[in-house]
């Protein structure tokens, strides 16, 4: 589904190497964290997938079910199937929260060919999984995150996540920030679209929310390269020792 | 006194020129307005670049003898349709009784001023031409006087209820060399309501006074979608002096338009009277040139009251921007609640703006804001919008509207604003590609 190859970045204006042969598959149906210390790359790897300006990829490739994402506009990765939660959401003033949310949908599905979903239609979606989500009504209506508390804005990344039902889903640090109870719903929300044809790539600092979303397979990224991959258990290592053995390892 | 300096000589010639150009009309209750006017227009001179607030925007095109020309818009298409309404429709400056409404208004007293004008008395000489005398001090606005003395047609509406439905003033231009002058005059009785929806291009050149006196009470709305011609000029001045508790708000929206210069002078002379003056110009320099001016004073002369400006221009490929605006607070006017706001967002390099904010505070116990921005489409929000299928004009259309909300936050009735959000996207659909 996802395929990342040899990815190197670095900062456009900058000589300044950020992703140095990021290697990584994630196949449909199966759900990857990536674990890994501040600074290491994560977000920078999830920005690149999805298209974010600012950053040159100097070697590698990254491929959607075979389509080269690299060579696509961003509105183009997302009618692909492609989905990022920002690890931190951004406030648009001005832009309604359902405004937003059914351009996206409609331009995706146009984008698809296929025919826009009519106000009614999406009013009820996004109620319903608005709901399932504890999002209340209210929210909906404000701008885009303005004015949203910290963990209302990551519920409002999987409430978007629900309604745009992607093919593959990134998350990064969507558990960050969020109380017990926000987590568990944002867990639940996941689990909910998890599917045989459908991916995850989970970038977290906790075992918390793998402790809810349970990974398939567990990534550690240290300084733009994926040093160790196991099995669940890698995490529960890095919860327990730290990152202290693997990069003493790896080094 | 000194003899005068070489630039006032040409610009007393220039003047001079251009009144003997003008066919001035006769005029019955209007006559002695309209000599004084003159006086003013000679006193005064023509505008000049070297003008304080003439730096930023040529006035030639507005003070030549004749206009340059311009094509008509090809397809304005009406706005405001839904809505049951009397229009009074004038093309090239005269008007259309055919394709008008019935001038007649549930609670108003509306004539025209070319068919008044041989009265000799008339509800309106008390105000004709006086707010536009009152508005020279500090800063001169000879083409309002050149209007006053010059301009042969207008609407007199003098409102005594609240008329349900709003007055519609329809500006049609046909001809590319039109050169037209128009002069309202609106009073509003203490307890009135009037919604004035203006729309549309005067003519290839346009200059149009309103003056509008507001009684105690008395609560004026202001809807102008002005036309979308490329190559008209135009200069308007809305005078507006408000009584006690009285209330204005007036909304501007301008899109295309090789000179637009939006003047408005409001006199708070009541206490707890509220004025909100706002604009919205979306200015694209691919087709033709744009320059679009704000230019607005503010003038607090009684206790409690509130003003806000909010003004917001879009630009690109070269649009010019102006905004001039001064909030005035008299001595004695305290608890004066003043706000202004004036911001450009810039689509490309090439487009400028240029902001002069002012205060003049002679109170102590007041709240005066002002502020000025000029920026560019947030990349953040645009890279956020297009992650999740928003194509990149779309998601910036999004984005400029979300930019102008404030402004158009400012018309108080939803559908109005509705119609004028539908005006905005259209242009920003056409124009964000
Ligand atoms: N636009 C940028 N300008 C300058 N430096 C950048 C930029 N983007 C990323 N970096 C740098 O690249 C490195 C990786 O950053 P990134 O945000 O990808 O890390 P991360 O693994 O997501 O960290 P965290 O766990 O703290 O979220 C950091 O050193 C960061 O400072
Ligand atoms: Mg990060």
């Amino acid at each position: 589904m996802l395929k990342i190859q040899n990815l190197h970045v670095k900062l456009e204006d900058e000589d300044k190497p950020i992703l140095k042969g990021v290697d990584l598959t994630v196949e449909p149906g199966r759900v990857h964290a990536i674990m890994g210390p501040n600074g290491s790359g994560k977000s920078t790897l999830s920005y690149v997938l999805s298209g974010r300006g600012g950053y040159e990829v100097t070697a590698g490739s990254a491929t959607l079910d075979g389509a080269d994402l690299l060579a696509m506009e961003p509105e183009d990765r997302a009618a692909a199937g492609l989905f990022l939660a920002f690890q931190y959401p951004v406030e648009i003033p001005g832009v309604g929260n359902m405004t937003f949310l059914r351009t996206a949908l409609n331009a995706q599905r146009k984008a698809r060919g296929e025919e826009e979903v009519s106000a009614g239609d999406f009013l009820k979606l996004v109620r319903e999984k608005a709901k399932t989500l504890k999002i209340d009504a209210e929210m909906l209506k404000r701008p885009v995150n303005v004015g949203f508390s910290g963990g209302e804005k990551k519920r409002n990344e999987i409430l978007q996540m629900a309604v745009l039902e992607p093919a593959m889903c990134i998350l990064d640090e969507t558990d960050s920030g969020l109380d017990v109870d926000a987590m568990r719903l944002v867990a639940d929300g996941v689990n909910a679209l998890r599917a045989p044809d459908r991916g995850f790539l989970v970038i977290t600092h906790y075992q918390r929310l793998l402790d809810h979303i349970r990974p398939d397979v567990v990534h550690i990224m240290a300084q733009g390269r994926i040093v160790r991959t196991g099995g669940p258990e890698l995490a529960l290592e890095v919860e327990k020792n730290g990152y202290g053995d693997i990069l003493a390892e790896t080094a | 006194m000194a003899a005068p300096k070489p630039n006032a000589a040409a610009r007393e010639a220039a003047t001079a020129a251009r009144l003997a150009d003008l066919v001035l009309p006769r005029g019955g209750f209007t006559a002695a307005a309209r000599a004084e006017a003159i006086a003013r227009v000679r006193a005064m001179g023509l505008p000049g670049r070297r003008d304080e607030y003439w730096r930023w925007t040529d006035p030639a095109a507005l003070n030549a003898a004749h206009p340059e020309g311009a094509a008509a818009f090809r397809v304005d298409r009406p706005i405001f349709e839904g809505r049951d309404k009397v229009r009074l429709v004038f093309v090239d400056g005269v008007f259309d009784a055919a394709a008008s409404d019935d001038p007649a208004l549930a609670g108003a007293e509306i004539a025209l001023l070319s068919g008044a004008e041989g009265l000799d008395i008339h509800w309106a000489k008390a105000l004709y031409g006086t707010l536009e005398a009152a508005s020279h001090d500090p800063v001169p606005r000879p083409l309002a006087a050149l209007n006053t003395a010059a301009a042969g047609e207008g609407v007199l509406i003098s409102v005594s209820g609240r008329p349900a439905r709003p007055l519609h003033i329809s500006y049609r231009q046909s001809s590319e060399m039109s050169d037209v002058m128009l002069h309202h005059v609106i009073r509003l009785e203490p307890g009135a309501e009037l919604t004035l929806l203006e729309t549309g291009t005067p003519g290839a050149r346009g200059n149009v006074v309103t003056e509008v006196d507001i009684g105690a009470g008395a609560r004026f709305h202001h809807i102008r979608p002005q036309g979308r011609a490329f190559d008209r000029v135009l200069v308007t001045h809305l005078f507006a002096r408000l009584a006690e508790g009285a209330l204005m708000k007036s909304f501007t929206l301008t899109a295309n338009g090789r000179l637009t210069r939006n003047e408005a002078v409001i006199r708070i002379a009541g206490d707890g009277a509220v004025a909100h003056v706002a604009g919205a110009a979306l200015g694209d320099g691919k087709d033709a040139p744009f320059l679009h001016d704000d230019t607005v004073f503010v003038d607090h002369g009684a206790v409690g009251c509130e003003s806000r400006q909010v003004f917001k221009k879009v630009l690109k490929n070269g649009a010019q921007g102006v905004f001039q605006g001064k909030i005035l607070v008299r001595s004695g006017a305290q608890k004066t609640d003043g706000y202004q706001i004036s911001q450009a967002l810039l689509l490309d390099d090439d487009s400028q703006f240029l902001a002069k904010p002012e205060l003049e505070i002679y109170a102590d116990d007041v709240k005066c804001s002002h502020g000025s921005t000029t920026g560019a489409i947030d990349e953040t929000a645009l890279f956020y919008l297009r992650s999740r299928g928003v194509p990149r004009s779309e998601a910036t259309a999004l984005l400029v509207l979300s930019f102008l909300a404030d402004a158009i936050a400012e018309i108080e009735d939803p559908e109005l604003a509705e119609a004028v959000t539908g005006r905005l996207e259209d242009w920003l659909a056409r124009r964000t590609g």
